[in-house]
Formats: structure tokens, sequence, C-alpha cells
């Protein structure tokens, strides 16, 4: 069992720029109201208590607060010095609250995972509609600046990588690359959860490729897990799951949104309409992994949790039907 | 080793649990020992193929591009790009190349083979591939230690790789280095390095044969050979290789070489090669190539004679390469009657149809019959492929020219074979009743004769003795199990009055059912209601009277649809299009034209007794009239359904705007190809009813969701967007002053100077056809249908330009001009700025934006008036439509409206050419400020250049009403006569209008929604009451 959204629930908490800034940004020179990972920075506690509402929900892995902390994505609050503190503190924080988790009930374990967005650029498509050939980001840069978060999020303590919301492909791959780097480098083992993103009903990423080819684009790295996230509620991600399930025999994940966002731009999905969604995956022993994204609240991860006790994780060697 | 040639033709048979070979572009492409050969394209290779070397050499990418695209709409599966040339920067042009090709969906689906002999250009493109690549290709030439270094590399990148059958001694050139190489290099990857078996391809050289040198001799077989063992004893690894090789020594003699090819894929095919680099138009099908040739072939690539060689050289002088000649295919000619008349209409062909009309007629018992028969069961088939998308838009038009020319070929026939029209159903049909039930319906009628409802007795008092013009019907008259209330025998007429029992209980169907079953026996009913009859005879008796003058069933027999655009409105290729489709459909088409006013459309769908109203417009003031209609209609108790077309509409705007007006059905078609099954749904009694519930609960929907919205958005205060405008740094701004000021008329301006300013992709979106120009041509679903309907338009273009059918006017003028009071431009009648001709007035953008977004209006690219910069602004209004109406009118006289859409549509095109050639003028000429720009027709169509020629109606103004003051600027109306109308669309319709803007920092954006306040503001400066104002920019208030 995996979390849900941590956006909205800092959201609930209506941090000002001044709870944004803490003590520690308080004269930083532009505004940085909006940039959710540096919270766990200044507003640890408020990133713990999150965790530990996760956790107290049913969640068994955590995710850490750093899907926007890589060199490219601060590069909008200009924030591209903190990002090893970033995801260092982020692992750590998280990590505490699992071990406390774990200390009280041995039996349930928590991990952390993690988080490794996509960045707010893509290596395959041009930002520029007048050349089709211009790439804002280069897989060089992408490789760099994932290593660095990865190598931070390690030494901070997480227990799996989760390089997730991967609308392209090819980001993905060099993020896979820098933390294959770093194993060799460290001559360590981490396990990788892999997470793609269906845009839209066409059924492809957002850089184009069929969930088939996107498995293909990534299975030349050994994963814990593939799966999608974002974009699509629960139901609108079955038939995309369905195609990894067929088609792979690694475990497979999902975190899907809260629905799909209604006209204000919210999701309005309540946890029980989404768990009876999710009952379709287990009945179809579709997932091995299962959590919420955007929209995504504790509430929501309970139900689930409270859902898929009484089923098993899809057998990864039986893709052709599943268990039932 | 294997020696004899029995075993050649033992086909590979793969160990069963082989792991596939997975690839992958946007799309996947698994290769299983089940799968057939997988042919990789190998023109864009620079040292394979002079032209794409150059193309890539000049820069001309897209002609590189279409390159590609060619290869993959040709088949193949993989695509090998190779940039390996002394004189280009190998690695820069990969990535150029490979980055372009990921933004083209269709050429990027497939696998990428990124093939060169340097390892910087191969990392360079595997860093740029989303997708699963192949690389082309690795080797131990250098040592174990770079092919392990490499191949890691490979790994974490994530793609396939061929392996070179190449070490530190030399590339292998007989079976048993083929297969030692192959051997070690295999376990090195999967031992070593764990690189996936099945990643592994294994290039084992294909050499030339019949070289006249001995040593060649088993070139071929020892690659089929080791090609065998290799799929034999390295479980999961591939074998690929360049196929022309082989026949090198037969340069010139392509008929060898083709016929060479295929033998040697043959066999190499069945010893297991199953990936390959083959040029498919350089292949003969195998079981076609001559015996005394194949045999030849065969013991060379077999090497089964010691005079082989010497042999196949004799015989391939005598051999001559055939070609294969095109001419025009008659054969279809020879079929039956009914497969030519089907023929012409599938083909669009009127070449034949009158001949083949003619002789069905002869055959037909009445002329009528050939339209209900022939002409029908051809026009079925092009709906079904039109309906199935094998059929698109132009061609189905033409199918309708050829329709109608048949139909006006039989006419004169049908009108003199008058006479008393049967059941279209021949002898046998139900003209009385079923004996069966005779008795027990006699009873009953005679029963319903003697106590008729006040109604009946109303209706027969001015039906009976033949006092309706002279028709006789019968009251109470049994059809079948049917007791009739009136009929008319000699129209096959049935008037119902609803309200009664009109059957035996025991016998009671719905009436819909009982309709259904008098129509199936060619009966036409129309039914009253007791009121109607009533309260509103006359209006009842002028529907029998118009249902008896129809004609009767069969020939436009599935309903009658009135179309028109709406008042103020000129605009009608689309409503033109649906006409013709429905038309094909055996719909009675109604067509009023444009700028009908609603009362015109009223009537004469009163008058017309239509069964569906279809309205189409293009601006947005047309919205409003549509909804008027609909208020209208609701009013006047209409009951046929409401069809909503056009470019300005939307289902959004239907759901809203229209749909609650009318509580009947509305629907929004959002494409002509839609209309058939819209209408047919619409007008299908049976189901119609839950049809039309459905649309109407969906439309609730969107109106709920568009209602949520709509209360979300934050706007500011107008004196905030103001503050908030679009910054020009005034003192550093280049403002260069016009070498032309004043107003120009071009009275007749020379067409053929337009020609190449035309932006065809609109043209073919006018069709339906989607796709861009020029790729469009080519593309895999269109392209055919593109290419025919792009050699049509430009033989009627030559026609308009060689008989001058087309007049092109034009007027601009270039002003003295400042901005004042943030979002007004007032226009300076003199030099000195004193005193103002016209003022523009212009709409700011309120939707609250992010921090540092400027909320912009055109006012904000010339500079305010208290700066003292003297600036310029200039307007313009160019049509190439006079003369457009006439021609139309002329095709369609002579029932050709593919021709008649076409003019228009190509009118359109002009028009918008010439605003493009004329803006072009301006800024190099006129205006100069851009007399050193040089840009393509591409780059003209992208807007490449500086400065912005906003059209008011459209997003950065949608004002309609500045066009009042461009006319009054310009004296448009006066000077070149395109005019205004209600709505203020431009007539002709192929007109163009806007202003100019020189700044370079101008740009195109859209408004948005506007709040009251500025609605308010915008009135009084316009001089307008708020009322009106709201009604010209209704589409853009925020609710």
């Amino acid at each position: 069992m995996l979390d849900g959204a941590m956006g909205t629930m800092i959201q609930q908490f209506k941090f000002t720029e001044e709870d944004y800034r803490g003590e520690k940004f308080k004269d930083f020179h532009i505004s940085v109201k909006g940039n959710n990972d540096m919270l766990s920075i200044t507003q640890p506690k408020a990133i713990k208590a999150i965790h530990a509402k996760y956790l107290e929900a049913g969640a068994d892995i955590i995710e850490t607060n750093t899907f926007s902390s890589t060199t490219i994505a601060m590069a909008d609050y200009e924030m591209e010095d903190f990002v090893y503190e970033l995801n260092y503190q982020s692992a750590k924080i998280a990590k505490e609250v699992a071990d406390e988790f774990t200390a009280k009930n041995p039996d349930k374990p928590r991990f952390v995972a993690g988080s490794i967005g996509p960045t707010n650029r893509t290596a395959s498509m041009s930002p520029d509609v007048n050349d089709p050939g211009f790439r804002a980001v280069t897989f060089e840069d992408l490789r760099k600046a994932y290593k660095q978060q990865a190598e931070a999020l390690i030494e901070g303590g997480v227990d799996l990588l989760l390089v997730e919301t991967v609308f392209d492909t090819l980001n993905a791959k060099a993020a896979l690359f820098a933390i294959e780097e770093i194993k060799s480098e460290k001559e360590i083992d981490i396990p990788i959860m892999l997470s793609g993103t269906i845009t839209d009903a066409s059924g492809r990423t957002l850089s184009g490729q069929t969930a088939e080819a996107f498995l293909i684009s990534v299975s030349h790295i050994p994963l814990l897990t593939v799966g999608f996230n974002c974009a699509l509620g629960a139901s609108q991600l079955t038939p995309h799951l369905e195609v990894l399930a067929q088609k792979s025999d690694l475990r497979i994940s999902a975190h899907p949104n809260a629905g799909l966002p209604n006209a204000f731009g919210e999701y309005d999905e309540t946890p029980e309409m989404m768990a009876s969604q999710i009952k379709e995956y287990l009945d179809k022993s579709l997932i091995n992994i299962i959590g919420g994204c955007c929209g995504t609240t504790p509430a929501h991860i309970n139900a689930i949790a409270e859902l898929v006790k009484d089923y098993k994780p899809r057998s990864p060697l039986t893709p052709e039907g599943g268990i039932n | 080793m294997q020696d004899d040639t029995k075993n050649i033709e033992t086909p590979f048979v793969p160990p069963s649990g082989v792991r596939g070979l997975k690839l992958s572009g946007l799309e996947p492409l698994i290769i299983t020992p089940e799968s057939n050969f997988i042919n990789v394209g190998e023109r864009t290779n620079v040292a394979g193929s002079r032209k794409f070397l150059r193309l890539i050499k000049e820069e001309k990418f897209d002609e590189a591009l279409a390159i590609a695209r060619d290869q993959v709409d040709g088949g193949a599966q993989i695509i090998d790009i190779n940039m390996d040339d002394g004189l280009l920067d190998g690695k820069e042009s990969m990535v150029r190349f490979m980055n372009l090709i990921a933004a083209e969906p269709d050429i990027a689906r497939v696998p990428i083979m990124i093939d060169s002999s340097k390892w910087e250009i191969i990392e360079a493109g595997l860093q740029v591939a989303q997708g699963k690549c192949v690389v082309n290709s690795i080797s131990l030439k250098e040592g174990e230690a770079q092919f392990i270094a490499q191949a890691k590399k490979i790994k974490m990148y994530g793609a396939a790789v061929i392996v070179m059958a190449f070490d530190e001694v030399g590339q292998a050139d007989n079976y048993e280095r083929r297969i030692e190489i192959a051997k070690r290099s295999y376990d090195v990857l999967v031992h070593k390095v764990g690189f996936p078996s099945e990643d592994i391809i294994f290039d084992l050289n294909i050499f030339p044969v019949a070289t006249g040198m001995d040593e060649h001799k088993r070139n071929a077989i020892d690659f089929i050979e080791a090609t065998r063992w290799v799929r034999k004893n390295l479980p999961n690894a591939s074998v690929s290789g360049g196929v022309s090789n082989v026949s090198f020594s037969f340069r010139g003699n392509n008929a060898v070489r083709e016929a060479m090819h295929s033998v040697f894929l043959y066999y190499a095919i069945q010893a297991g090669m199953n990936i390959g680099i083959v040029n498919p138009t350089m292949l003969e099908v195998y079981d076609e190539i001559p015996e005394d040739l194949l045999e030849r072939v065969e013991d060379v690539i077999l090497d089964r004679r010691a005079d082989a060689t010497e042999r196949l050289l004799d015989f391939a002088e005598s051999v001559v390469s055939t070609t294969k000649e095109r001419k025009v295919d008659l054969s279809w000619r020879e079929k039956s009657l009914q497969e030519r008349i089907t023929h012409s209409l599938v083909k669009g062909l009127d070449e034949f149809i009158v001949e083949d009309v003619e002789e069905a007629r002869l055959l037909a018992e009445k002329p009528i019959e050939v339209i209900e028969k022939n002409l029908m069961i051809g026009m079925n088939v092009v709906g079904d492929l039109f309906g199935s998308g094998k059929m698109f838009l132009p061609q189905v038009v033409k199918s309708a020219r050829v329709m109608k020319r048949a139909v006006a070929y039989l006419l004169p026939f049908i009108d003199a074979a008058k006479e008393a029209p049967k059941s279209p159903k021949g002898t046998y049909h139900w003209e009385t009743a079923n004996p069966v039930l005779y008795g027990l319906l006699k009873e009953y009628a005679k029963q319903m004769r003697n106590q008729p409802t006040e109604a009946e007795s109303l209706l027969w008092d001015v039906l009976s003795g033949k006092k309706l013009e002279g028709y006789k019907f019968r009251r109470q008259h049994i059809i079948g199990n049917y007791i009739t209330d009136f009929i008319c025998l000699k129209t096959n007429l049935i008037i119902e009055i609803d309200g009664l029992i009109h059957q035996l209980p025991e016998n009671k169907e719905s009436d819909t059912e009982r309709t259904f079953w008098l129509e199936n026996e060619g009966y036409r009913v129309i039914r009253f209601s007791n009121e109607e009859v009533l309260s509103n005879l006359d209006l009842v008796l002028s529907k029998i009277k118009k249902e008896l003058e129809a004609p009767p069933l069969g020939a436009r027999g599935a309903g009658k649809i009135l179309l028109a655009t709406v008042k103020g409105d000129v605009h009608d290729i689309g409503k033109n299009i649906v006409g013709v489709v429905l038309g094909c459909n055996n719909y009675e088409i109604v067509d009023l034209g444009v700028m009908v006013a609603p009362e015109k459309i009223i009537q004469a769908a009163k008058d017309e007794n239509v069964d569906a109203i279809g309205l189409s417009g293009l601006i947005t003031p047309s919205l409003d009239e549509m909804v008027y209609l609909a208020k209208e209609m609701e009013r006047q108790n209409f009951e046929v359904p409401l069809l909503i077309g056009g470019a300005t509409t939307s289902k959004a705007h239907t759901a809203v705007k229209i749909d609650p007006q009318y509580k009947n059905a509305v629907v929004h078609v959002h494409d002509a190809s839609r209309a058939v099954t819209v209408v047919g749904d619409l007008l299908d009694k049976r189901k119609n009813q839950k049809y039309i519930s459905d649309i109407k609960a969906d439309y609730v929907k969107v109106r709920e969701g568009f209602a949520n919205r709509s209360t979300r958005k934050e706007y500011i205060t107008l004196a905030e967007a103001r503050k908030n405008k679009f910054k020009i740094d005034w003192d550093i701004a280049n403002i260069s002053k016009p070498n032309f000021i004043g107003i120009q008329v071009f009275e007749d301006f020379d067409l053929t100077k337009l020609v190449d300013y035309i932006d065809w992709s609109p043209f073919f979106r006018s069709w339906e056809l989607a796709g861009k120009y020029p790729d469009i041509l080519t593309d895999k679903v269109v392209g055919e249908s593109a290419t025919n309907l792009f050699n049509d338009a430009k033989l009627l273009l030559a026609k308009i330009l060689n008989e001058n059918l087309l007049t092109a006017k034009a007027v601009f003028g270039i002003f003295p001009a400042n901005s004042v009071n943030d979002d007004d431009i007032e226009i300076y009648s003199d030099a000195d700025r004193k005193e103002v001709n016209v003022q523009f007035v212009t709409l700011r953008q309120q939707l609250k934006k992010k921090e540092g977004i400027p909320s912009v209006a055109l006012a904000d690219f010339i500079a305010p008036k208290e700066t003292g910069i003297k600036d310029y602004m200039g307007a313009f209004c160019v049509s190439t439509g006079f003369g457009t109406a006439e021609l139309a009118a002329e095709y369609e006289k002579d029932h050709d409206d593919y021709n008649s859409i076409m003019i228009k549509a190509l009118a359109d095109r002009l028009a918008e050419a010439f605003a493009e050639y004329l803006h072009k003028k301006v800024r190099t000429e006129y205006w100069g400020y851009g007399s050193d720009e040089v840009l393509s027709n591409q780059e003209l169509i992208k807007e490449a250049y500086k400065g912005i020629r906003p059209a008011p109606g459209y997003p950065a103004c949608p004002d309609h009403t500045e066009k009042w003051t461009i006319w009054d600027l310009l004296s448009v109306k006066e000077t070149i006569g395109v005019e205004l109308t209600d709505s203020l669309a431009m007539w002709p319709a192929a007109s163009v209008s806007g202003y100019y803007f020189a700044n370079e920092n101008s740009k195109y954006f859209g408004v948005g929604k506007i709040t009251e306040e500025q609605v308010k503001d915008f009135a009084a400066r316009k001089n307008m009451d708020i009322e009106t104002a709201k009604k010209w920019l209704n589409p853009n208030l925020a609710e």
C-alpha cells in the first residue's frame, strides 16, 4: 500500500509566503509560495504530520516530498543550490516517521520511497512549435539533475526510489541511467519503482508512446514495479493497467488520481467512489502496489487499504489472466 | 558443416521458450519466431542514398523527413539512420534529424536503427530516443574491452544491438569465422555484460557472389549456413544483413539483381534470418521468377555448379528489365450494368453515367425505378464506404455530382411517364383489407363511420366529394389489419386523426408500428391531433395539399431537410456539403441559401412541411441568430428537430444557449460527415425518442458543467488590467516611419500573383480531410483522396486564372496613430496629429493572470499619445469573392455541387492569400519596416514575420463592430464594393479585413472573457447603449 497525494494535503494548511520561507529563507530574493518541496526544510512538522496521517491510514510505503526537487524543476524558484538539502531532509524526515511506525508495530514494516518527478521539461518534445527539432533540456542535463537528486535521497535514507509521473519516457530513461550509475559507483542495490502517466483517452503518454511501447522502452533496467499514476482516475486507468498486466511479468503499481478534475480543477471523488473502482483492479488481479495521486487524502488511502486487505497481490508470473 | 543443398530447404525451427526481441518507437515492435521478416528502411542513410545526403547537407530537413515517412508508409518496420559522411557533422546531424522525427508521430511510431561507425554518434543518438532503438553496430574489431564498455552503455540506454562478425583479426568471410566470432561475441555479451540475449542481432556479413573469383563462390551459402548455426546455437539472438550486397556484380541488370535478392532471401529466411535491409522495389516475387533464370540464380546463390557464374552471366545478357506501364483501366466497362453504375458513383466518374442510365431506363418498367433501384444501390454503397471511413468527403461530393447528372437525365422521362402512382412496392400490396380480419374490421369500420368524432366530421366535410384539389378520399378504409381514418388511394396518402381508438382493441399496436407498417407498404402517413383539426383547419389542409403534391416515396423519400445560413452570415461551404451528403442519402433538401432571415426560415419550414431544420453560421453573431430561431420555433410550436453546425458553433454553446430554448430536439452536428447519422437517428420513428432524450440529457450535463465552471473564473478590474498592460519600452522602441501614408486601392489585382501565397491546409480542412499540406497528399489514409481533390482544385484554379473568372480587389491605408486612454487608438487625418479621423476601440484581457503575465489589448502595441512618439497604424480589406456566387450558381445549374463548393473554397483561399500578399507588400514596401525580410511561404504561413494583421471578430479583437470603423476609414464599400451584413459578415464572403500593427513586439492573443465593467466602459467609448454592446460582445461576456 502506497500513500496518497502530498500537494492536496499541503493545500489544507493554507501556508502563506512567510510560512513557506520559514526562518531559513526569510530573506530569499524571490517569491517562493507554492514551492511545496521546500516545506520539508521550513515546515518539517507539517510534512511529518502528513506522512504520519498516511501511515495511520494504512500506507506501507510513503513518498518523500521531493517531486520537484531537481535543479531543473527548482530553477523556477531559483533554488538549484538547495537541491541536495531538499532531498536529504525530505528523505530524513520521512524515514523518521516511518521508523516510528515500524517500531510501534514491527509486524507491519513501513518504507520510504524517494519520489523522483518528471521535472518540468521534456527531452523528446520541443516547447517551440516553430522549431520541432528544438529541445529545452538534454539527456545529459537530466541525467546530472537526477543523479544529484537520487544520491541525496539515498543518503537521506530512502528504502527505494520511485521514478513517477513519467510523461516523457526519455526523461525517465535519463533517471534510470543516473540511478544505474549510482548503483555501480556506490556498489549498492536499491529497488526502483517506475510509474508512467497516460495523459488522455488516447492511451498514450504525453510524448506519444502507447502503454506497451512505454513498457518496452524502460524494461532494460531491473525494476521492482512498473505502473501508472496521475492524469486519470482509477476507472480510466484500468485498460492501461490491463495492458501492463498482460504484457509484463513485472510487479505492477498504480496510484491514480481521485477521478478527473472537475470544472474547478479539483478532484472530487470520495474515498468510497475511488475504492469501488479500485476493487475492479483487485478482482482482475491487475496490481501489486496501489496508492493515490492528485486529490487523494488519508481517507482515500484508508478506504483502499481496508479494501485490499482481503485480496492477494497479482502474481507476476501469471501475466495472462491473474489468479482468480 | 552442411555441404549438400538438401538441407538448405529445411526451415529453421526455433527451440521452444524463445524470448522475442522487443523494440519501440511510439508503438511497440515485437519480433517473435512467428513474426514475418522485419524490413528495415535504408533510404535515410547518407552512405546509401545520394539524395538523402544532399538534403541533409542543404539542411532541407522537410524533404529528408518525407523520405523517412515514405519508408514507413511503404512498410518499413524500423528505419535505419546513418549520418556518416566526411562533410557532415555526423553527431549534430544525427541529433537534429532524430529530434525532428520525434515530432512526426507517423514516422516516430516505428523504432529507429542508429547506424554509425562512430561511437560518439551512436551515443548522441541514444540520448535523444525515447523508444528502444537498435544500435548498428558494434564489434570486437577494436578488442574486447571497448566492446564490453560500449555494450554496457547500450544496455544502460536501453537498446538492442547489431554485432558485426568482425574481430581483431578482421571481418569474417567464411562459415567457420562467422560462427567463431558470433559465438565469442555472444558469450561476452551474455556472460560478461549481462546483455539480454534477445536484444542481440548478428550481422553475419553478406558479400557478393558471382564475382568471378573462386573465394567468393560460397559467400551466400556460408552466410545462410552460419545464420542457421547462430539461430540454433545462440538462443534468442536474431540475424540481420544488407541484402543488396549479394548481387553487387550484376549492377545495371535489375532483373537479375531482383531475382538474386529474392532467391537469397528465400533461403536465408528459411535458415532463420529475421531482419534485413531490403529495398522492396528491388525484389521480384520468388514464384514469378522465370524458371530458367531461377535455376541459374539458385545455382549461384547455393554454389551448386562449378560453372554457375558463367552460366548466369551468359543468361543475364538475354534478360532485359521489363517496365510496367500504367494506362487507363477500362476493364470495369465489361461488368454488369448495375456494377457499372455503382462503379461510376463510387469513383465519381460521370463519363459513362448517362449511357448506363439510359440502358437501365430501357430495361425498367418505369423511369423512376432507375433512381429507386440502380442509382440507390450505388449510392448505398457510397454511403456505406463513407460511413466506414473508406471514402472521404470530396469523393462523396463527386459521387453526388454523378447522381445529380443521372437524375437530371431521367427527370424528363419521369415527368412524361407520370400517371396515377401505384404503390412502389409493385404488383402485390395491401390496397385493401387483410381477408382474414376483414369481417371483423368491416363491422368496426362501419361503426366508426357512423360515429365520427367532431374533428373527423369537420375534415370529412372538406375532403369528401373531391373537394380538395380534386383528390378523392375515402374514410375508415381498411388496409391490412388497420382501419385508416382517411386515405387517398391515388397518391397513397393516409391521414390519421389522433385522439381516437383506431382499431380493434385486441389488435392494438402503437401508432408508431402502425405507421411503420403502412409506410413499408408504400403509403405515406400524416397525423393530426383532434385539436389541430378543430383549431386550425387551414393549416391542416395546406399540409395535406403539400403531401399530395410531394413526389412519391422512393426518390428523396427519406425526409425533407431545410438548410440555411442564418441572417447576417454569408458562409455556406459547410452547409452545402451537408446538403450534398444528405441529398446522396435520399433526403430532399430545401436550401434557402445564405443570409436568411429567421421569418423566412420559419415560413419555409411551414410551407415545405420539412422534417428537420439545419442552421449554419461561421461568425460569432450568428450564434445569437440561432438562439433566436430556437426561441421562435418554440413559440410557434414547432416539433421538428433543429440541427446546428458551422465553424463558430460548438456543442457547449448549443447545449448552454440553444437547447434550453426549444423543448424538441436540438443537435450540434460537429462535421458534415456526421450529418447523415444524426438526421437518420432523429427521423427514425422507432428509435428517435430515446436518441433525442439521450441528447437532451447529455446537454443538461454539459450545462451543469458549464454553470459550475464559469462561476470560478477570477477577473481583475479594468483599472487593474490597464495597469498590468503589455509594456513596451517606448524610449527604445523601434518605430519606422512608413514610406507611404494614406489610402491605396487595387481595382483588379492580378490573381496569378497570389497562387504562391495560398495556404492549402485549410482548403483540405474545409473538405474535412485532416492533415497538413503537402504531407496530406501522401497520407496513408486520405492521401489518394487529397491528391485527387488537389488536382481538381488546381484545374479549377487554372481555369479561374486563365479566364479571369474572379476579380480581386483591395484597399488599405497607413495612418498616423497614437493610443489614448490605454485602450483606444486615435487615427489622425494630418501629420501634425491635430485632427482625429476615427478612433479604434480595443478590448483588454481581464482574466486573472499569473504574476508577470500582462493583460493585453491591441492598443498596447501603439505608442501612447503622451509619449510624444509618432506612431502609425494600418487597416485593410481584400476580396477575391467577386464572381464567386455567379460561378457557383452556374455549376449548381449544371448539377455540379462539387465545383460549386470548390469555387467557394478556392475563393476563400485566394482571399487569405491576398491578405498575406498585401501584408508582405505593406511590410516590405509601403510601410517598409520589413524591407530586409526574406521568408519562405511556409514561414509566411507560420507568421514568422514582424507585425500582425488581426481581424475584427477574431480572438485579439472579438468586437465585430470595429469593421464599421474600418469601412468608414477606408471607404471600403465605396472603393472596392465589399459590404457588411447586419451581423457584420463581409459580402462577398471571400473577403478578409483587419488592422496592421508594425511594432516588433506585437503578437496575436485572445481577449477571452471580459466583465460587465468593461462592457459598460466599451459602450461609453463606442457611444453605444449597453444592451447593444452586450449583444455584440455576447460570446465574450463573463457569466
